[in-house]
């Protein structure tokens, strides 16, 4: 007869066989069979976090930058509703996640027990997909299963709640065999035709952009790989949505920065005005396409998504095709190598007067700002953490508002995978653990946390973490003592009433970094702030760098709400050029 | 344009809404109408009637029968989502209209009164395939089956008759000729 395993013993087993190394988690009542199990499987590091929300966000962190799917393990109750907004966080930017919750024993279900709660009800809305396992015999399926639903497809977060006399139950453990096939839920239904018809569209056009989005991230590193051979062999523009970021060299010439509500002014421009949109791996999402009924009005629109339902949600397209997208570039290049080997000779008299518009809205120079010799101007800040980090290897996360439009800004990434942000959810507190979770993937590498003081606040304990397993990431907080985009909405569109966005007795930051046993640095000059940043690139250990920017800062160019693509605000350096005055920005 | 106060944009223009019934075949396991039902109001998508029940207790099939209203741009997103529900089998969807698909709802009606009325009452019924499923010295329970509409209005009509209290089912779906939706 063959060995009986334990509930919680099959959870490790079905870890081992799925290749996880890494679990975030936190214990508690309706786990502890699984945690007494943790010292027998050595293949298997725990990293204890101190907060639920931070467990999921280091799972997605050490997903979005190792393409492997994040594991967490948390308790019932609190547990299980702690991980809820990083499940959604992962939902909506598609990272894969699975989460393992405990949750009281079977017979205690539905009597309002001791950290008892709706574990799948509640988080029904926010996972690809969830289970509550009652028997036994279901489990080690289950879970290979969770493991399927999360990584194929579009990724996203799955849940597998196991009652706790499920966790000492003991039934047989088959070994776990890869299926060959997968599914019927992924999509791989594109045809050569879907194919001949974009490269039709793509010889026609005058006016072509590129629009990739973090789909091209999702699919593999060859997927971006596969773009750039693509872009290179068009000639055409290329902009990316802020979770695309990396997938295309952020400073090749073709690259025309990112786009959207704080994109630059050229690839807004551009994307209004183009006469052919290709969109591969993006949603047409609302900071994307500012107001609908003027979005892009004169182009034929392409949408390569690997998810049917992504299609004609928001924006109606003219071609769609459903597939991986390496897949689709893949079969692109293929198809014009063989019809068109001269495409960007062939093209390049066709488009150059579009280069020549797009040149002309990129000596605008969008993304710039005036420059201090006082105070740290925070797009400084960023640019000079990019200078002085560009040759290494270095991994970014952000919290949210506007420090991560800045970084999305002025950090340029040569490489996907190394760009870790919360855009769908929006998630302050995202980057910080999410911090934790990179560089547990990646221990030898420079991860920054590019922060603001009040997202950083919000999941500040898992610096604890950080110290603990000696993971040595940079929160580098661009500090204006206000909750800036907040304030910046107050003051374009709220009349300058800044309720509740200030933020009055912030802790001391560099003490905060010595009591929590890392290292505290300050810069509130842009004299000193080389030399500081310099100086936390060479500590070997965590480090929370309070960076003392103007606190009046705005993010700038924008679309402001209601508005389309070409009709952006710029900058203060060109409204003083305009002669935009006080009266413009109540216009937004 | 004016001014607006909103870091989101203003709702553009709507498009036209239709009726359309839509037939998902699922998994019967726990929580699956929960997951139905909750994509639709999740995303904020109409319910006006709702069947289900096991079809297959072999298979541990059941068939969910929704007759929703949407534009069509809703109409597709409702079935793309649902293709994307894990113990979801197949989606179909129909018009209202269609004149290839049977649709039928069920309602029972308590009529109570003297002999006259419970008389004008089934009368009133007969046309919709009315059968008597309870009858008393002072009142009738008539089964009937018929189309949305026709139960809206036989439910108005028999009012007058002592119509007491009625129960309605869902609307069902079949394709009409020997073809099944695969």
């Amino acid at each position: 007869m063959s060995k009986l395993y334990s509930g919680a013993e099959i959870v490790f087993k079905c870890l081992e066989d799925q290749g996880v190394e890494f679990i975030f988690g936190y214990p508690g009542g309706a786990v502890l069979p699984i945690y007494d199990e943790l010292k027998n499987y050595n293949s298997v590091k725990h990293i204890l976090v101190r907060h639920e929300q931070g467990a999921g966000h280091a799972a997605e962190g050490y997903a979005r930058s190792s393409g492997k799917p994040g594991v967490l393990l948390v308790t019932s109750g609190p547990g299980a509703t702690n991980a809820v907004t990083a499940l959604t966080d992962a939902y909506m930017d598609s990272i894969p996640l699975v989460c393992i919750s405990g949750q009281v024993p079977t017979h205690l279900i539905g009597t309002d027990a001791f950290q008892e709660c709706d574990t799948t009800g509640i988080t029904r809305p926010c996972t690809k997909h969830n289970w509550l396992v009652k028997d036994i015999n279901k489990l080690e399926k289950t879970i290979h299963k969770a493991f399927e639903v999360a990584t194929t497809g579009r990724p996203g977060p799955v849940l597998v709640d196991i009652p706790k006399d499920v966790q000492f139950q003991k039934t047989k453990y088959q070994k776990y065999k890869k299926p060959k096939k997968l599914n019927g839920k992924t999509h791989r239904n594109f045809s050569q035709k879907d194919i001949d018809e974009l490269i039709q569209l793509m010889s026609k056009a005058s006016k072509p952009i590129f629009y990739t989005g973090g789909g091209v991230v999702n699919s593999g590193p060859k997927a971006s790989e596969l773009l750039r051979e693509l872009v290179n062999a068009t000639g055409f523009p290329i902009t990316s949505t802020l979770q695309g970021l990396g997938s295309y060299p952020g400073d090749d010439g073709q690259f025309l920065g990112m786009l959207g509500m704080h994109g630059s002014y050229e690839a807004n421009n551009a994307m209004h005005d183009c006469d052919l949109m290709i969109n591969i791996g993006a949603r047409f999402d609302d900071r994307i396409t500012g107001k609908l009924d003027e979005f892009s009005p004169k182009s034929k629109k392409v949408h390569i998504d690997i998810d049917p339902s992504s299609i004609n949600k928001n924006v109606k397209v003219d071609l769609p095709i459903v597939g991986d997208v390496t897949e689709v570039i893949n079969a692109t290049i293929k198809t014009i190598k063989k019809v068109k080997p001269n495409f960007v000779k062939s093209n390049k008299q066709k488009i150059s007067k579009w280069w020549e518009k797009i040149q002309k809205w990129r000596s605008v120079n969008s993304f710039d700002y005036i420059n201090s010799t006082e105070t740290i101007k925070p797009q400084y800040a960023v640019q000079r953490l990019y200078e002085l980090t560009k040759d290494k290897d270095t991994y970014i996360t952000t919290e949210v508002g506007q420090h991560q439009m800045w970084a999305a800004q002025h950090y340029k990434f040569n490489k996907p995978n190394r760009w870790m942000t919360s855009g769908g959810l929006g998630t302050m507190g995202y980057g910080l653990p999410a911090a934790v979770g990179v560089q547990v993937a990646h221990p030898n590498k420079l991860v920054v946390d590019i922060a603001g003081e009040a997202s950083v606040l919000m999941t500040m304990q898992e610096m604890s973490t950080a110290v603990q397993y000696s993971l040595p990431i940079k929160i580098f907080i661009l500090n204006n003592e206000y909750m800036g985009m907040v304030r910046q909405w107050q003051e374009l569109l709220h009349d300058k009433n800044y309720s509740e966005s200030y933020t009055a007795a912030l802790p001391d930051f560099v003490k905060l970094a010595e009591a929590y046993g890392c290292v505290g640095l300050r810069a509130t000059t842009p004299e000193e702030l080389d030399d500081k940043i310099i100086e936390m690139i060479n500590t070997d250990r965590p480090v929370i760098f309070d960076c003392l920017v103007d606190k009046q800062e705005n993010c700038f160019p924008m679309i402001p709400s209601g508005k389309a693509h070409n009709q952006m605000l710029l900058g203060p350096k060109d409204q003083k050029k305009n002669k935009i005055t006080g009266k413009g920005k109540t216009l937004v | 344009m004016a001014n607006s106060k909103s870091a989101y944009s203003s709702p553009g223009k709507q498009g036209k809404f239709d009726t359309h019934i839509i037939v998902v075949w699922v998994d019967n396991e726990a929580g699956v109408l929960a997951r139905v039902v909750g994509l639709f109001s999740g995303r904020g998508y109409n319910i006006e009637s709702l069947a289900v029940a096991e079809i297959d207790p072999k298979l541990n099939i059941s068939r969910i029968t929704i007759v929703t209203t949407g534009t069509p741009q809703v109409i597709e997103q409702i079935k793309l989502q649902l293709k994307k529900l894990v113990p979801v089998h197949k989606v179909a969807d129909f018009k209202r209209e269609d004149k290839k698909v049977i649709f039928k709802e069920m309602a029972l009606f308590k009529v109570v009164g003297n002999n006259s009325k419970k008389e004008k009452a089934l009368n009133a019924c007969k046309k919709y395939n009315a059968v008597i499923l309870d009858k008393t010295k002072n009142s009738y329970v008539i089964q009937i089956t018929a189309l949305r509409r026709e139960i809206d209005k036989m439910s108005m009509n028999l009012k007058k008759f002592g119509l007491v209290s009625i129960s309605r089912t869902g609307a069902v779906a079949m394709t009409r000729g020997s073809d099944i939706f695969r």
